[in-house]
């Protein structure tokens, strides 16, 4: 039931939020948010590390002739994933609490909306539902930006979402097929996995489903959505998109592809780790000549996860664990990374780097705060992206090294852009005309504050955030194994 | 002492100047000049004394091995928080704690009014713990936690300054060449972990040293390293960050880009000496490294007109001459210079720091002259500083060059002869400094002269005790010919690999003999130039030779780097962007999308509100794809 709840809850909460006076919206907006926190927090205390099951599960016979249910539950993964989507969500609530948008509370519950969508995501263990709730989290987005945000947003909006929706329906077809693969159809996670699929279909669903996740996360050359989309949604929803939302992909991955066909995995799963490579290196070239640091930061991200995918891929306990490990780390810095751009924009009217400089000297602690999330999503030591980092090179060294070299170089050049746009915008001499940025006010502190505090935490004990997704990290790649083994010895 | 004890002391000296800088940044606002300063003084005082009782004990116990928590552990990588002390890195604490309290003290009074003076303690402050992290870790990953560590250090002191955007290109460049270096260590990680299945140094080397293991990428991981320490200790090609480096407050370059940071790599390849030994093709590599860079920063050096500019190059070739020892295996030596080299180069920066304070912000030499009678404390100190660095008998700096030149002499008498050049090289261009600022006549500006003036107790206290180090600083490593018992080199022998030198005694003496006599010659040299004739360096650089003006202009090495790797590389992202993505990529999708907006505009027809029709429609998809499943 708790698991239900989770999902639940957001929607729950937005129909709340629709039906009550506006002046209560962004009371009950927080207020969601920190319920899903608690929910979360409840499972995480209740689950033990050594135990890689799902529990809280739920099985609901929902279309018994097609073979669908609604079955839930949560394993160790998704307990992460969850922890991520209920801080990223109430971050981005946090984020939009400075705005002064028409129709707030319509806003607001689309927010929660897609929050509940991606919890779905998460939690699914039925195929159908998956995809269901897969793309239930893209209508929200999409009025979202289309309403909300910024200047001609109307063909981006549509390029985002037929893009990313063509990409899904090829996901669907290989869900109809899997379900229809076995004796009886059946979209049942149980089922899926222990179908036993021949190579050369491995392949084809492989690449339907790689297709879709391949735009979603996006991977090169499947990511010029992304930068425009990025750039024009209001921030609360950028925070969403790559704070939570594509880790769905990157999610969907580990779930549904590594076991269920793990042949293919095993054979044609380097050409997307190669795809995601050359993406680092590209993406991180044109985030160095970007003139605008909302989309230097959309740049930056398609370098992060590119190296989160291509880590997972290798299917090694380092990599997935490593990628995870990430996934959280990204998704706390793209919350800081975007709320800065807000910032800016609300001071400035524009997110154009030669437009700022000196801000250090009118506001340090903003400036301080930019350092620290700066650092997180340069890798420094010390810092959440740094243990992430180390291990996804690492697995990605091991199984292939030259392509972990192409991928390193968005060490050096992350350091590179990042360091070079922070001297721009936040040191040097105050622009003239211009009385520089005011000192943060209680909302802003309320959301760089945790940030802060979670880049430092995870930094220090990851551990802790990996002993939690240990078990069923090691069931996932044990079914890879078995599978690849088996084959292999045949 | 207990154990028990000695592990939470070793926690307690990282764990002291941490506390400093948390407490500097909770209350950065609230506390005056004199507390910040005091107190972060104390913190590094207090970790001193402590390194101090450690040191003692590692005497009688060898190491000391404490264990935190475990930070990455997954699969088959296992990295714990733990530290290690063994006799290396016992007296790298010394040095950092003993040096670092020094340049604390100092910075009090040179620091003294600027603005962001509590933030700067927070940054020494966080340096010593990063610094101490590196010399005291346990595994490669937490060395790499320091080795960062004090880069980010460096880089918020570099740009310490940050209304000049100068300053922060001069950091952000220190930054980016580092972590070029970083890349190759990170790299060297993953291909020990590879060969050894762990990243604890300890294990490592035990696995290393097992008869008749073989690990055939051994030399890549020694190559790699070796990078590493290039980016750190500014070495050929990774070298133009340190002058530039320069732009931080003179205490940060005495103590960060002289002392200690810049030496990290030197300590990184005597920590893996075993490693590197049995590597002979990156011994050669870093044998020639360092002693091409000494003798090319050395002769930069030489045409430099910036006082600090000048430390700056000397440090970078005084860096090549350890490695140059390094790859000639004498790793003892090696060590015995980073010690000297961090007591004079401090003291010289130090009072280098005392001119510019006294003089309000001047660097240029051309502009100061006949100094030694307004800034007599000031003087004598820099005097001993450069007696030291020239290699004078009996200045700390003669004997531990003096190691270095003897094991070069054993491997080749060319190779001394190469050492004996770039030390007259420094002889040289230090004589040329000193000179030019302190004595022959006053080339200060009017303004200027009007406020010059002697530095204040809290920096010339230090200064002296530094000169006291940088005249004795030899002791703890007195050669048996001077009837000493060569100290450092038995301590350090339960960690390093070389053998002894068997020496003749009356070849040392003829080798000792000529290197004395050629400081004595390059320093007369230098004397009638700039005393005798009265040289003083020309304004503009047209006038000048062909070579002159290369050594000024440094080689052209930026200029090349700027034309060759930089320039070109932002000219490809700048295509990448604004052809590769936007149009080709950008724009086959949008391509698409128009096609298929194209083809549905004629499918038109087909949306004529038929229920029926729809409804047949989709009955026709469904069959499609049921066929589909059927079919495979």
């Amino acid at each position: 039931m708790l698991t239900l709840f989770i999902i639940l809850f957001p929607f729950v909460s937005a129909a709340i939020i629709l039906l009550s006076p506006s002046e209560y919206t962004k009371k009950l907006a927080v207020a969601s948010g920190l319920g899903t926190i608690g929910l979360t927090l409840v499972a995480m205390g209740n689950y033990q590390s050594t135990q890689a099951d799902k529990i809280w599960e739920l099985n609901l016979p929902w279309i018994k002739s097609l073979g669908i249910s609604f079955h839930v539950g949560m394993d160790g993964i998704s307990l992460v994933m969850l922890m991520l989507s209920s801080f990223v969500t109430l971050m981005a609530v946090l984020t939009s609490l400075n705005d002064k948008f028409a129709k707030l509370p319509l806003y607001y519950a689309l927010l929660l909306i897609m929050q509940g969508a991606m919890n779905g995501v998460f939690v699914s263990l039925d195929l159908f539902i998956y995809y269901i709730f897969w793309e239930l989290a893209l209508i929200p987005a999409y009025f979202l930006i289309l309403m909300w945000g910024d200047g001609e947003t109307r063909m981006t909006t549509i390029k985002f979402f037929l893009y990313t929706l063509m990409g899904s329906l090829f996901m669907l077809l290989g869900i109809i097929w899997l379900g229809n693969m076995g004796p009886s159809a059946g979209y049942d996670i149980n089922t899926i996995y222990d179908l036993v699929i021949g190579k050369d279909r491995q392949l084809y669903i492989f690449m339907m489903f790689m297709f879709a996740y391949a735009i979603k996360i996006p991977i090169f050359p499947f990511h010029t959505w992304q930068p425009d989309t990025y750039t024009k949604a209001p921030v609360a929803v950028t925070i969403m998109l790559s704070g939570i939302m594509l880790k769905m992909a990157i999610y969907s991955i580990i779930r549904w592809v590594i076991p269920v066909v793990p042949l293919a995995v095993e054979v044609y799963g380097k050409y997307f780790i190669l795809a995601a490579v050359v993406g680092i290196l590209y993406a991180s070239m044109i985030a160095l000549v970007q003139k605008d640091l909302k989309r230097l930061f959309a740049y930056a991200s398609i370098a992060h996860v590119g190296l989160i995918t291509a880590g997972i891929l290798t299917v090694t306990k380092t990599g997935v664990q490593g990628g995870i490990l990430q996934m959280l780390a990204h998704g706390v810095n793209v919350v800081g990374l975007f709320y800065i751009t807000q910032i800016l924009r609300r001071y400035k009217g524009t997110n154009e780097i030669t437009a700022f400089g000196g801000i250090r000297i009118t506001a340090p602690v903003f400036a301080g705060f930019y350092m620290v999330i700066m650092f997180g999503s340069i890798a420094l030591h010390l810092t959440n992206g740094f243990p992430g980092e180390f291990m996804l090179l690492n697995a990605l060294y091991q199984t292939y090294p030259w392509m972990s070299l192409v991928a390193a170089s968005g060490v050096i050049l992350g350091a590179v852009y990042m360091l070079v746009s922070y001297q721009k915008v936040m040191s040097g001499e105050i622009p003239d005309g211009d009385g520089g940025v005011p000192a943060l006010n209680n909302i802003d502190k309320l959301v760089f504050i945790p940030v802060i505090l979670m880049i430092l935490a995870a930094g220090l004990f990851p551990q802790w955030i990996m002993n939690i997704s240990d078990g069923s990290v090691d069931k996932i790649i044990n079914l890879y194994q078995t599978e690849v083994n088996t084959f292999l010895n045949k | 002492m207990e154990n028990n004890i000695l592990q939470l002391i070793t926690i307690l000296i990282p764990g002291l100047p941490l506390l400093g800088f948390i407490l500097h940044y909770i209350f950065n606002d609230k506390i005056s000049e004199k507390i910040s300063g005091m107190h972060a003084t104390l913190w590094v005082f207090l970790a001193f004394i402590l390194s101090c009782t450690v040191f003692y004990s590692i005497g009688d116990k060898g190491q000391i091995q404490t264990h935190l928590f475990s930070w990455i552990n997954t699969g088959d990588l296992n990295i714990p928080m733990a530290f290690i002390i063994d006799q290396l890195s016992s007296i790298m604490m010394l040095l950092i704690t003993g040096v670092g309290s020094l340049i604390h003290i100092y910075s009090i009074g040179y620091m003294h009014g600027d603005k962001g003076f509590n933030r700067f303690f927070a940054y020494l402050n966080l340096f010593i713990f990063f610094m101490l992290l590196l010399v005291m870790a346990d595994n490669y990953v937490l060395m790499f936690v320091g080795w960062e560590g004090v880069g980010l250090c460096s880089w918020l002191l570099i740009g310490f300054w940050y209304q000049n955007q100068e300053y922060n290109k001069a950091a952000n460049k220190a930054f980016i060449m580092n972590r070029i270096g970083d890349l190759a260590m990170i790299i060297a990680m993953f291909l020990i972990f590879n060969q050894f299945g762990t990243l604890i140094i300890q294990d490592v080397i035990s696995e290393a040293t097992v008869p008749g293991s073989l690990h055939i990428h051994l030399g890549g991981i020694t190559l790699l390293l070796f990078i590493a320490a290039t980016g750190k200790s500014a070495q050929i090609p990774l070298f133009t960050w340190l002058p530039d480096a320069m732009a931080g407050p003179t205490p940060v370059s005495a103590l960060i880009h002289a002392a200690t940071m810049v030496t990290a790599g030197i300590y990184l390849i005597i920590r893996n000496n075993v490693l590197f030994s049995m590597t002979p093709d990156t011994m050669t590599v870093i044998m020639v490294t360092g002693i091409v860079t000494a003798i090319f920063a050395g002769s930069i050096a030489v045409k430099q007109n910036d006082i600090k500019k000048i430390l700056a190059y000397s440090t970078v070739s005084q860096l090549g001459l350890m490695f140059f020892a390094l790859g000639l295996g004498a790793y003892a030596a090696a060590f015995f210079h980073l010690i000297t080299h961090a007591f004079f180069k401090a003291l010289l920066f130090l009072g280098a720091g005392s001119i510019i304070h006294g003089l309000h912000g001047e660097q240029d030499i051309r502009k100061m002259g006949g100094l030694h009678r307004y800034m007599k404390t000031t003087h004598w100190v820099y005097f001993i500083g450069l007696l030291a660095i020239m290699a004078v008998p009996p200045f700390s700096g003669f004997f531990s060059k003096d190691g270095i030149l003897i094991a070069a002499y054993h491997k080749s008498p060319l190779l001394w002869g190469l050492g004996l050049a770039s030390g007259m090289l420094t002889v040289f261009y230090m004589m040329r400094s000193y000179l030019l600022v302190f004595h022959g006549d006053s080339r200060v500006e009017k303004d200027t002269m009007k406020h010059i003036h002697e530095s204040p107790p809290v920096m010339t206290v230090p200064l002296i005790l530094l000169s006291v180090l940088a005249l004795l600083g030899g002791i703890i490593n007195l050669p048996h010919i001077f009837h000493g018992n060569t100290w450092l080199q038995h301590y350090l022998t339960p960690i390093l690999t070389e053998g002894s030198i068997h020496a003749d005694i009356a070849l040392e003496y003829i080798l000792m003999g000529i290197s004395v006599s050629a400081v004595a010659l390059v320093s007369y040299f230098a004397y009638r130039i700039y005393i005798v004739k009265g040289a003083v360096p020309s304004e503009n650089n047209e006038t000048q030779g062909f070579l002159s003006q290369l050594l000024s202009s440094r080689y052209y090495v930026d200029e090349i780097y700027q034309a060759v790797i930089v320039q070109p590389f932002y000219k490809i992202s700048a295509f990448f962007y604004n052809i590769l993505d936007l149009k080709i990529i950008d724009g086959a999708v949008n391509g698409l999308g128009k096609l298929s907006f194209f083809i549905s505009g004629h499918a038109k027809e087909t949306q004529n509100g038929n229920i029926s029709y729809y409804l047949f429609a989709m009955a026709l998809g469904m069959g499609g794809i049921l066929f589909l499943f059927l079919l495979f």
